[in-house]
């Protein structure tokens, strides 16, 4: 594996303003970066959630470092997009992309569920800078979102709305509510997007309680349904630019994903979804992406 | 404080109308506020909002968890969100929500809470809610008011919308009698005196204020000196007022149309213990559920009266004398 090294001008210019609409080098670059940072973050605390945070880290790169219009010095930008985790417990992903697009310093990663950090064990507006509405009860944030996208409709604002769920929350009855809602207002200022990786707590979704045919029941319930491959950042770019130029229902991207992407001994391992990483595992983890824990650990406390 | 005497025949009107008519007039003033309904414009009296303000008004349906959520996302967005259901969805089927999207992030979401305490009536007991208090007062940051009547809940509501947090408003379905008027002082977060007396202190909120008042005739009958305390806003609770209520008068009764388990008497309690123990009674629903009949009769056998109020009040002085 050997992507491009981002330049220290381009590290820079990722905590600039606006859309960054950067290229597909770049973005797997980052990529790599994150998925560097959710290990580095979770053999540090020895605590948290490794298999999500590796399947969300293609999507949520291409979310935070081409799609979103956001300003991370300024959170509340009255002209910004609103993006929200609705599987809270993904926070190793969600505090890399935050701390890599310039919203904290990256050192504060090394914090993470630390008494004396702000990176709860999920995200709380109370606490960190950025997010905006706090989550870690499966299958609330979809409704978060639609609220947010009918007060663009309100006020007549271009902001888009990006909600990230789980493919194990589908089962929460909440979400079809908020599903519901969003087609019933035509909101096509949102998208959701799906991390399907298959996989929750207790083993396969399909063998816990079936989704299936979770496409299906998207489009009957009035949405316009993208799929995508979840680890290939061509065709997620290409999913976004589906979902931004369709009209008059809401989007929702179903990103094909295997939890625990791109570490060997965690990948499609249904075992990883909620623990950390043991040091020398995660020295293994690392070494597979490229780097040691010594060298990954020291450029985070260092920015 | 302000002295209320009550006249022979007390204006009857329904608190819920004072929601509906404040949210018109919120809606004039303030642009911000939006309103949310699952399903029940008319009985939460949302309905005259929705008739003059359509694009800031907002159908849910039936979906109570997805509305407290829905109200969030509007409010993270620097609406003022109001949304109006039964008490029992709002406050037990929609209480995570409150907890992790609403109060946790701490956002100005206004819930309006209808057809609280036993005296809904023949819907029977799914429908008298009568735990919202001692589940919305356990959740960090969240405010709650429980106003008397139709001119306390107007003003209420328009406190509710000036708060930066959020705030669960309670009422009730049936006409209650009016007690206070356009001018009666109401502030967030204080209690009221509504009339004086030094031999104990009646501390009551909701419809049960008119049933204090009332109690504290038939004290002064057999010789005993009753004070009245609105305490409308049962969280942030006013400590101050309690604790000298307790001071003066040596002996309290509280009194809720609510499970007697964390509601007002309990958030009385508390402070009591804490800053100066005396006697106190509690008049509520004791730890069991509601039934189907008549307000009037449910108010009786349940024994929320003000004939409860003067057995309690005089049991309080008794002990207190001991």
């Amino acid at each position: 594996m050997s992507p491009i090294q981002l330049s220290s001008a381009e590290l820079e210019a990722a905590h600039r303003s606006g859309r960054l609409d950067w290229s597909v080098e770049q973005l797997q670059a980052k990529v790599l970066e994150i998925r560097r940072d959710i290990i580095t973050v979770l053999a540090k605390s020895q605590t948290g959630h490794s298999g999500g945070p590796l399947s969300c880290a293609d999507f949520g790169t291409v979310l935070f470092f081409h799609e979103l219009n956001i300003d991370p010095h300024n959170p509340k930008w009255p002209e910004r997009d609103f993006w929200h985790f609705s599987i809270g417990h993904v926070t190793p992903v969600i505090y890399s992309l935050m701390a890599e697009r310039g919203y904290f310093p990256l050192r504060d990663l090394m914090k993470f569920r630390a008494f004396d950090g702000h990176c709860q064990g999920h995200p709380s507006a109370h606490d960190t800078p950025g997010i905006e509405v706090s989550a870690g009860s499966l299958g609330q944030g979809l409704s978060v979102c639609c609220g947010v996208a009918k007060a663009a409709k309100i006020d007549n604002h271009p902001r888009r709305v990006y909600c990230v769920m789980g493919d194990g929350e589908q089962q929460e009855g909440q979400i079809w509510e908020a599903s519901m809602f969003a087609a019933h207002y035509e909101l096509d200022n949102l998208c959701g997007i799906i991390d399907y990786n298959r996989k929750q707590i207790d083993g396969d979704v399909e063998a816990i309680m079936g989704i299936a045919p979770l496409a299906d029941k998207w489009r009957s319930f009035g949405w316009h349904v993208i799929e995508c491959k979840g680890h290939d950042v061509p065709d997620i770019l290409r999913a976004f630019a589906e979902a931004r130029a369709h009209k008059g229902q809401p989007s929702v991207i179903l990103a094909h994903t295997v939890m625990g992407n791109s570490v060997s001994y965690m990948a499609d391992d249904y075992r990883w979804h909620g623990k950390p990483p043991k040091p020398a595992e995660a020295e293994q983890a690392l070494q597979e992406l490229g780097t040691s824990y010594a060298e990954w650990s020291e450029r985070l406390l260092n920015h | 404080m302000s002295t209320i005497t009550l006249p022979e025949k007390v204006e009857m009107k329904k608190t819920r109308e004072g929601f509906g008519r404040a949210l018109v007039d919120l809606g004039e003033k303030d642009p911000r506020i939006v309103v949310l309904v699952g399903d029940l414009s008319e009985s939460t009296m949302v309905h005259w909002f929705a008739e003059k303000f359509p694009d800031r008004f907002i159908q849910v349906g039936i979906a109570e968890q997805n509305m407290t959520c829905i109200a969030a996302g509007l409010a993270a967005m620097g609406k003022i969100p109001f949304f109006a259901t039964y008490g029992a969805f709002a406050s037990c089927r929609a209480a995570d929500q409150i907890r992790v999207t609403v109060a946790y992030t701490n956002l100005p979401v206004k819930i309006g809470g209808a057809h609280g305490g036993i005296s809904v009536g023949p819907d029977g007991a799914t429908h008298q809610a009568m735990e919202e208090i001692a589940i919305i007062r356990s959740i960090p940051n969240m405010s709650m008011i429980v106003p008397c009547d139709f001119w306390e809940t107007y003003k209420a509501t328009f406190a509710a919308a000036a708060h930066p947090g959020p705030v669960y408003i309670r009422f009730g379905r049936e006409d209650v009698p009016v007690v206070t008027d356009k001018d009666t002082p109401f502030t967030f977060g204080k209690g009221e005196i509504f009339a004086e007396g030094s031999d104990l202190t009646i501390i009551a909120c909701g419809v049960m204020v008119y049933e204090a008042l009332r109690a504290r005739e038939q004290l002064a009958d057999r010789g005993i000196r009753a004070r009245v305390v609105d305490l409308h806003t049962v969280k942030p609770i006013d400590r101050a007022l309690i604790e000298r209520c307790a001071r003066e008068t040596g002996a309290i009764v509280t009194a809720e149309e609510h499970q007697v388990n964390g509601g007002l008497g309990g958030a009385v309690a508390e402070v009591v213990v804490q800053t100066g123990p005396v006697p106190m009674e509690l008049v509520a629903v004791h730890d069991r559920f509601g039934q189907s009949g008549k307000p009037s009769e449910l108010m009786d056998a349940f024994g929320l009266r003000a004939k409860d109020i003067v057995a309690a009040g005089e049991k309080v002085v008794a002990r207190k004398r001991k």
